[in-house]
């Protein structure tokens, strides 16, 4: 089965034409939907947050200058909370509002309010903390916080340490091989979504009530309740339409919930409105995680990897928040979709004093896939090999065991999305073609560059297992049928998604399926909105619930085995007049055979994968180091595609974050560890100008383990752009470009480097 | 200090007194309520915040009210409910999140009401001041193609 969505020379995808509307599309083009900023409270107040400066160091005093009238004020400290000062992460290492101790600039410290938004910034002014800096130096780099005489943030300064190990690498050493070997390095990335992070809080009837821009309701839930104190049914956490997320509202939502409820509990319930201004959200909120890989590869003359050894650092900043997932995953992506029977990979997640880095679309995987798909191309080189045939020749294939242990399930064929990929750019031509301009030597020069990786979708090893999901149905007399799931719509298309697969199950149109506001008082806790999971994972409950609403319908409504829409509706009518509105709620069942041992990360990881294989072609200046995309192809086995306009929206998507990732973005640390280009204005994402004609394709097998054999694909395309990229640069210059992102002025000094 | 300011929001007439520094922007999504109009980034760079003045189409984060006196602003809200725009952006993938869509929309109404038909180029062209996190832009100019009558 193999459904085409070429684009070719026009851009954009052609929608297949049975594809139903996106379920949040009209609200969204006529501005109706509501953001947290949209909303406002009679008598509401808006807040602000003073912040350390100094990259850790202890609180000596704060003081307020007199000037203001502070009693029109209200003014939040850590001594206004009334539970535990830490934010509910997987640890709790993080202050809510810091009292003495902290570990990085930016850090919140004192909250303020006032009716009056233009009010704020004078009292801001006039908010002095006085702060004092540890006698050692701050650690930005990861090498200075392993070593042993510098600051310690955390013990050790290694939040986690993991090992993966199959086979052994010692041993496949001793026998003959040519080996290859390099260090690689990934910079942080902002996710830049359009819609900066906000809170509105207020207490509505004696419960804490917060709505806003977030992914995980239930996250922000457990949050508030530890910090504040207050009883699970006196918190409610709603979510507003959300501007973008990507990674970056998991967590810090959390953290501006908590201030925007310490705000409201303090000034007797009145609403408050904690919306961030731009350079607040790029200074303060948590980025893609850089890192540090160094790889060994061994192969034998013919290209079969013998040994695959990669030591893995990232930095995780001044907490642990996601570190560990994003580190896990990190580590199972790290020795690709290969072939190798001796693998090991040490990871580690170190402590630094920048602000803490958290998820971003891909979390980790990005990272440690960049390493290994550039190191391969340049181990393909010493081996005088073209690097397609290099990786067809160790590509995993049903029957084949991963680098994790997982025994790979047919019927996908990674040789037929390789093909595919070459076939739709032309690739040989190209290779040939390419070298001939290149030999000519002039100003630009020619590349193209592949890359072959595989995602693992939901959370990893027994995460799924921890988190029982719960998602359900409800369906009232008119038999409309509304999904109940705390998994939130930012733009991924979850609610077109997950209708369209409520709908096939229920065998009823997409129409007469609608989604519930997320709502902790409303619907269950299906787990956060991460690691590519709602289709495959919460979909797969739901079709459940489906399954289990019709059993209920046939039993106690008196549904006919065949039915049409009407006699589904007049069902629902039936049982509502019987017993009133009906909800089912089904859980979450792990896949029979998954098992999976953290200890040595060996088992099945992942339920399933989606498999790609993407192609960039550049030009690169060699005069100024520019380098320009002109064309890039991205082939995908995901399974199934639920909804062809959804689906390659997210690899579209996907794949210029990816492009901004290799050329663009560019986070700059200030000498405090805060970022210091945080405006738009000098930290660049892809614009429409950058953005090259992108052919995406997808194959479905249906081997996922979601609804209909799909599996989840939002991670995905931002695996594939980076290595893709860096290896055509490195073609068309025959340079060693080891990171990203891949600048200007480090491609004129790798083209130094070459020429030495 | 404020100063006395008419202008014409959508059709209907608007006036008040404003501190001249005010930001189009705020008195929109304030004292009119009108709040399709998106703040992305408040200095000019995301396109967000974009309407029409007077035909042409501006970062109302980055205009003071001052300078809106008797002239004519046009927001998402303004636009002809039946302009083809809307459809074909939530048809064709133009839309994610929605925060940048209002004002793409804008861009886009710009566009066509300069040119019928607008080949790609010119279509990347008037779009360059407009940021997009989510869609890669792809359904975005499919959008355009299709609200122009060029197919998808
Ligand atoms: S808010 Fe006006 S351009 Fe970004
Ligand atoms: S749709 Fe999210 S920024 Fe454009």
């Amino acid at each position: 089965m193999y459904t085409s969505m070429h684009n070719d020379s026009r851009f954009g995808t052609t929608p297949l034409k049975d594809a139903p509307l996106r379920k949040d599309g009209m609200e969204k083009v006529r501005g109706t939907a509501r953001y947290v900023a949209d909303i406002t409270y009679p008598g509401m107040l808006h807040a602000v947050t003073a912040r350390t400066r100094l990259p850790g160091g202890t609180i000596a005093s704060i003081t307020f200058d007199d000037h203001v009238p502070w009693s029109e004020y209200v003014v939040v400290t850590a001594r206004d909370i009334p539970g535990i000062n830490a934010v509910k992460m997987i640890e709790t290492d993080q202050p809510v509002l810091v009292e003495t101790h902290y570990r990085h600039a930016g850090e919140p410290v004192v909250l303020i309010a006032h009716p009056d938004p233009q009010a704020l910034a004078d009292a801001l002014a006039a908010v002095h903390i006085d702060e004092r800096p540890y006698a050692k130096p701050p650690v930005f780099a990861i090498e200075e916080a392993l070593r042993a005489d510098t600051r310690r943030i955390a013990a050790d300064n290694v939040y986690r340490d993991y090992l993966m190990e199959k086979g052994s690498v010692m041993d496949a050493e001793k026998e003959s091989c040519q080996v290859f070997e390099a260090e690689y390095h990934t910079g942080a990335q902002e996710h830049l979504y359009i819609e900066p992070q906000g809170m509105m809080a207020r207490m509505e009837g004696g419960i804490l009530t917060v709505e806003g821009s977030l992914q995980c309701p239930y996250y922000v839930h457990a949050a508030l309740m530890y910090a504040t104190g207050l009883p699970e049914e006196r918190v409610r956490v709603l979510q507003c339409a959300t501007g973008g997320a990507f990674g970056g509202k998991e967590e810090y939502p959390s953290h501006i919930a908590c201030h925007a409820a310490l705000v409201t509990m303090k000034a007797g319930g009145r609403p408050v409105a904690l919306i961030y201004g731009r350079g607040e959200d790029m200074a303060v909120t948590p980025k893609r995680h850089p890192s540090r890989s160094r790889v060994r590869l061994g192969a034998s003359r013919d290209g079969r990897l013998r040994f695959i050894d990669i030591d893995f650092v990232i930095d995780g900043g001044a907490y642990l928040t996601l570190s560990p997932v994003v580190l896990s995953r990190g580590v199972i992506h790290a020795a690709g979709p290969y072939r190798c029977d001796n693998v090991r990979v040490r990871a580690r997640a170190v402590a630094t004093n920048h602000p803490p880095f958290g998820a971003f679309r891909g979390f980790g995987a990005p990272q440690s896939i960049f390493a290994l798909e550039a190191a391969l191309d340049e181990l393909a080189r010493m081996l005088e090999m073209e690097p397609d045939v290099l990786r067809r020749r160790n590509v995993l294939a049903p029957g084949d065991i991963s680098p994790a242990g997982q025994r790979i399930e047919g019927p996908l064929d990674m040789q037929r999305v390789i093909g595919q990929a070459l076939e739709a750019c032309d690739y040989h031509a190209k290779v040939e073609a390419y070298r001939q301009w290149n030999a000519q030597k002039g100003a630009i020069r020619k590349g193209i560059g592949l890359a072959t990786f595989y995602h693992g979708a939901g959370f990893t090893g027994n995460g799924e297992l921890a988190l029982r999901s719960r998602a359900g149905l409800r369906v009232g007399a008119d038999g409309l049928v509304e999904i109940l799931t705390s998994t939130t719509e930012m733009g991924q298309g979850m609610q077109t998604t997950l209708s369209g697969i409520v709908a096939e199950a229920l065998r009823i149109p997409y129409e007469g399926v609608a989604v519930a506001r997320p709502d902790t008082r409303d619907v269950p806790n299906s787990g956060p909105t991460v690691a590519s999971r709602t289709c495959m994972v919460v979909g797969a409950i739901l079709a459940r619930a489906a399954d289990d609403l019709i059993a209920r319908l046939r039993a106690d409504a008196a549904l006919p085995s065949v039915y049409g829409y009407g006699e589904f509706r007049d069902a629902c009518a039936r049982l509502h007049a019987a017993g009133g509105v009906t909800t089912i709620i089904a859980d979450y069942r792990h896949p029979a055979g998954n098992e999976w041992d953290e200890s040595v990360f060996q088992g099945s990881p992942y339920a399933s994968f989606a498999w790609a294989c993407y192609v960039a072609e550049v030009e690169v200046d060699a005069v100024t180091g520019e380098t320009r995309i002109v064309d890039f192809t991205a082939v995908q086995e995901v399974g199934r595609v639920v909804h062809a306009t959804v689906a390659a929206g997210q690899i579209e998507g996907g794949v210029v974050q990816g492009i901004g990732y290799a050329l663009f973005e560019d986070v700059r640390f200030g000498a405090d560890g805060q970022m210091a280009n945080n405006r738009i204005t000098n930290y660049i994402i892809p614009t429409s100008a950058d953005i090259p004609p992108i052919r995406v394709l997808f194959l479905e097998s249906r081997h996922g383990a979601g609804p209909g054999g799909a599996a989840g694909i939002g991670e995905l395309p931002m695996d594939g752009p980076a290595p893709a990229i860096i290896n055509a640069i490195n073609a068309a210059l025959g340079t060693e470009i080891r990171h990203v992102p891949a600048m200007p002025e480090h491609i004129l000094a790798a083209m130094d480097r070459r020429s030495a | 200090m404020t100063i006395p300011c008419r202008f014409i929001v959508n059709g209907s007439a608007v006036s008040g007194s404003f501190p001249p520094m005010r930001r189009l922007l705020d008195v929109l999504r304030g004292e009119c309520g009108l709040t399709a109009t998106k703040e992305g980034c408040g200095e000019g760079e995301c396109g967000s915040c974009a309407v029409l003045l007077d035909d042409t189409l501006v970062n109302s984060c980055l205009v003071p009210i001052a300078d809106v006196n008797g002239r004519e602003v046009t927001t998402l809200e303004g636009l002809p409910k039946d302009d083809p725009l809307f459809a074909a952006f939530a048809a064709t993938g133009g839309t994610q999140c929605g925060i940048c869509t209002p004002g793409m929309i804008m861009a886009a109404r710009a566009l066509l009401n300069d040119c019928l038909r607008p080949d790609l180029s010119q279509t990347r062209e008037a779009l360059s001041g407009n940021l997009c996190r989510c869609t890669g832009y792809g359904g975005i100019y499919a959008a355009i193609r299709t609200a122009s009558g060029q197919g998808e």
